[in-house]
């Protein structure tokens, strides 16, 4: 039995996508998913916000003609999924069509080793406590603190008139802490998370570290004076930094921007967009990442897609919608928030590959710059390819040496220009989580790189 | 399978008590939601579908669990009464927590619903979308193509009951629709955005959309960064929106009494230039976040938040309004069944000034007229309300609007801007950015802008 099966009998799902086809169209799809969930969070050392979540339903698409139809129900009573079809098909007026009979598509879910449902909520709050200690314990500056843990199971089923039939059991769990030091006056945040496609095991080991760099970063930036204003070289921290990666390249690199015209990269498939010192990969395969799955939400198992080799563009990445318009295969990125959404070309965990240089020294060749560590997030308009980042945590570097750290830094810039102005890449390499969102959907993503440099860009502060 | 309806509300709140809770809400929507996506003269994709949910807070002396779900079978309803009752027990004890003591009278309010919407057949939607498409290529000949044109429409049923009398429901609808719009600029691409919203289609002009975006892709053209500065700001409405949408953020009770607000302990005090007045509507039929009752059952209202720069009061839910031994605003919000009830804002107001675009920016003098913003929610510290976004526009010169300006940054702390506002516009639109805002354009006497 596939690990969709239990969700969605293969004879329920021949008859939703007969019903799917009755008035005609080259492709239908039922998606059925099952999710369960558990918040809670600690604040003013006190745990509160406990909530627990269980929804199910289906979604079901026809492709016709260049057009999606699409209709979702909640639940997964066979009459609600066959409801579900005669709305997506409504609209269409044509012969019936036929699919093709289901053959199972064995794809292993990702292993977990201890499911969270299986240990007490207690132990859950338990670790919020030990969070909210460890990193109080930093210092009387810390006035505030806020931790929060998420587990979620996501089972899903796939059946397409192609004759797909396949299924994944999906386990994430993230913790995240905020911190907030006061000094006077001054306040300052400081955040940090840890997450995985794992289960609890995640946190077996010293999860307590990321409070206590939490509270390290917004007491850090307590003695922060205001960000420079102009353009410098910039060197950037490796996880969380890879973030700059994903949004400057990984989003203009998905298939629905690019075939719309609406992305800097269209075009530009074998050409040089970076420094021969520079790969990257978009690797849905990632053992235990964040944006890890076993296949991806239209069954196609998730890959490692190399999208730049030695500085050239090699690959964009497609659903299978965007794959079919230009006759290419699927790189297993078409991704849902659920089923109550369709799936688009969305990144999984996207990195820049470790290179060779060492970062000190790629740090010690800057006379006068910026080191950005980590960034709160980011933003980017493919069709331009204009894109902003929120510094986190960010110092001067000054004659070589990483000196004063800096509040309020952004940088901003445009993506080919940043890109091909990467002039170093760091051999040391981790990757972090993030939610990314687009279209209105927010799906879990990892980023990563080591450090790098970026000869010239625009950091933007307060201090002219 | 039952509707939504007081009595689903009414008999999940039941179940939670039976399950050991010693009180408990119940919040159950359900809504069709339609959307339409064009490109080059067709539909690109249209979904039709109807979710519901049902959210369940309980509380135990003082613990407080919530639990969501979609089943609505009796049996169900019970399983997810039954989990939040579970939820609660692993809560610290909160001393404020508890149902509104006493909801009051949830008054009439009309024109929450347009019937439209659901008399608009899939046809009609279809034809708005291609139609808006149309007016951002027909602007000028430079708009290569829409990105996407899209229109949205839902008509939603809410129902709200608890164990302390809290009861009420209430139907209403929303739709929207924008285009992304892309100008060929020589050696790069330029987007623009345009978007109207209303409570049914009859509210959405997609001509004066379309076109919005077509203007605003096609003045981008030929942009460059500015020099680095401090200089006169006037902020387009959509940006303002985002800014005062922070605002609210800030004055919601929770982030005060934490100490995780920058106007936290600053009722009474100057926050703001005396040209500025803000208040939280929930009464506004015109704004998306009106409603008769908030997520608790307790009324809406109308508040007065900052008056002639002077601030006035933070909004309340029932457990901050306790804390702070204050009367709640009716500003408990859910953003659906599945967000747990937090105090927010309802619709937030800027009340209109004197000046004529055209006058705001004669007013201005030397400056820049931004735009648009990005990366809000990474540039912006709520705690400190310190900030630094990325932001494109045009330059202001001799009073007038000169070049286009991209990739450059503007800075400053919330506060310090709400300080330095020289003139409010007086033509006010409703922006679905930062909330549900209604604002015009904000003349800010200095900021500091980060370019070359």
């Amino acid at each position: 039995m596939t690990a969709g099966e239990a969700l969605l009998d293969p004879g329920v799902a021949e008859r939703v996508l007969a019903r799917a086809l009755a008035s005609g169209g080259e492709f239908a799809e039922v998606f059925a998913e099952r999710r369960r969930g558990l918040t809670m969070a600690i604040d003013e050392s006190r745990i509160e916000s406990v909530q627990s979540g269980a929804e199910e339903g289906a979604g079901v698409r026809v492709l016709s003609g260049g057009t999606t139809y699409f209709a979702h129900v909640d639940g997964l009573e066979p009459a609600e999924l066959e409801r579900a079809a005669a709305e997506a098909a409504a609209a269409l007026g044509a012969e019936r069509a036929e699919p093709r009979p289901l053959r199972a598509n064995a794809t292993d879910p990702l292993p977990v080793e201890q499911r969270p449902e299986a240990v007490t909520a207690e132990r859950k709050a338990e670790l919020l406590r030990e969070l909210d200690e460890r990193g109080r314990a930093e210092g009387g500056e810390i006035v505030q603190l806020q931790a929060s843990y998420a587990e979620g199971r996501r089972e899903v089923a796939i059946a397409n008139s192609d004759g797909l039939l396949g299924g994944d059991d999906r386990t994430r769990v993230r913790i995240g802490v905020q911190a907030v030091a006061r000094r006077g006056e001054r306040v300052e945040t400081g955040a940090e998370t840890l997450g995985g496609h794992r289960g609890f095991e995640l946190l077996e080991e010293e999860p307590e570290a990321i409070a206590t760099a939490a509270a390290r970063k917004a007491l850090t930036l307590l003695d922060a004076s205001p960000a420079p204003a102009g353009s410098m070289p910039v060197v950037v921290g490796g996880g969380f930094g890879g973030v700059l990666f994903h949004e400057m390249t990984g989003h203009g690199l998905e298939a629905d921007h690019v075939q719309k015209g609406a992305s800097v990269y269209a075009g530009k498939l074998g050409e040089a967009v970076a420094q021969p010192l520079l790969s990257a990969y978009d690797d849905g395969r990632m053992p235990g990442e964040w944006g890890s799955d076993g296949i991806d939400d239209e069954g196609v198992p998730t890959q490692k897609t190399q999208v730049i080799a030695g500085g050239r563009l090699t690959s964009f990445l497609y659903d299978g919608l965007t794959a079919r318009r230009e006759g290419v295969a699927s790189t297993g990125n078409g991704r849902r928030e659920s089923f109550r959404h369709l799936p688009i070309p969305r990144m999984t965990n996207t990195y820049i590959a470790p290179g060779e240089a060492e970062p000190e020294a790629m740090i010690a060749e800057v006379k006068k710059g910026f080191y950005a560590v980590s960034f709160g997030g980011g933003q980017v308009d493919p069709a331009t390819g204009d894109f902003v980042f929120g510094v986190s945590e960010g110092y001067l570097i000054e004659d070589g040496r990483v000196t004063a750290p800096c509040r309020g830094a952004t940088l901003i810039g445009n993506c080919l220009e940043a890109l091909a102005a990467i002039d170093a890449v760091g051999d040391d390499f981790w990757m972090k989580t993030g939610m990314c969102g687009k279209g209105g959907q927010k799906v879990p993503v990892g980023t990563g790189q080591g450090h790098i440099r970026i000869a010239a860009m625009t950091v933007g502060g307060t201090e002219l | 399978v039952s509707a939504v309806d007081l009595d689903l509300a009414q008999g999940a709140v039941g179940a939670a008590i039976d399950a050991g809770a010693g009180d408990a809400e119940a919040y159950a929507s359900e809504a069709a939601r339609r959307e339409v996506r064009a490109h080059g003269g067709t539909v690109e994709s249209l979904s039709a579908a109807t979710q519901r949910g049902i959210g369940v807070r309980a509380w135990i002396d003082g613990q407080v669990g919530c639990a969501f779900g979609t089943d609505f079978t009796p049996a169900g309803v019970a399983a997810i009464a039954a989990r939040a009752v579970e939820a609660a027990r692993v809560a610290d004890r909160d001393q404020y927590a508890g149902p509104p003591a006493e909801p009051g009278e949830a008054p009439a309010l009309a024109g929450l619903r347009d019937p439209s919407v659901a008399e608009l057949t899939t046809e009609g939607a279809a034809e708005l979308a291609v139609a808006v498409e149309r007016a951002a290529l027909g602007f000028d000949r430079r708009v290569l193509a829409v990105e996407q044109a899209v229109y949205v429409d839902s008509d939603e049923r809410v129902a709200i009951a608890s164990s302390s009398g809290a009861r009420g429901e209430f139907a209403d609808s929303s739709c929207y629709a924008y285009a992304q719009a892309l100008a060929d600029g020589e050696s790069s691409r330029e987007t623009g955005l345009g978007f109207g919203l209303g409570r049914g289609p009859a509210g959405l002009d997609p001509a004066a959309i379309g076109r919005e975006a077509g203007e605003r892709a096609t003045e981008m053209i030929g942009s460059r960064k500015p020099p680095s500065r401090a200089c006169p700001v006037v902020l387009d409405p959509t940006v303002a929106a985002s800014f005062v949408g922070l605002i609210g953020g800030a004055l919601g009770a929770n982030a005060v009494q934490r100490g995780r607000s920058p106007l936290a302990g600053m009722v009474g005090e100057p926050v703001a230039s005396e040209a500025f007045a803000l208040r939280d509507d929930g009464l506004e039929p015109e704004g998306f976040a009106a409603a008769p009752i908030d997520a608790e059952g307790v009324p809406r209202r109308r508040t007065p938040l900052i008056e002639e720069g002077r601030l006035l009061t933070y909004l309340y839910d029932t457990s901050t309004a306790r804390r702070g031994g204050a009367e709640s605003t009716g500003n408990a919000g859910r953003s659906s069944y599945r967000g747990p009830p937090a105090v927010s804002a309802s619709n937030l107001i800027v009340s209109p000034g004197q000046l004529g675009f055209a006058d705001l920016l004669r007013e201005a003098g030397d400056g820049v007229f931004v735009t648009d913003v990005a990366g809000l929610h990474a540039g912006v510290n709520p705690v400190s309300g310190v900030f630094s976004v990325g932001a494109s526009g045009r330059a202001i010169r001799d009073g007038a609007l000169a070049e286009p300006l991209r990739e450059f940054t503007i800075a400053s702390d919330l506060v310090a801007m709400l300080k330095a506002i020289r003139a409010v516009g007086a033509s006010p639109r409703w922006v679905p950015f930062g909330g549900s805002v209604s604002v015009p354009p904000l003349l800010i006497g200095e900021m500091a802008i980060g370019g070359s």
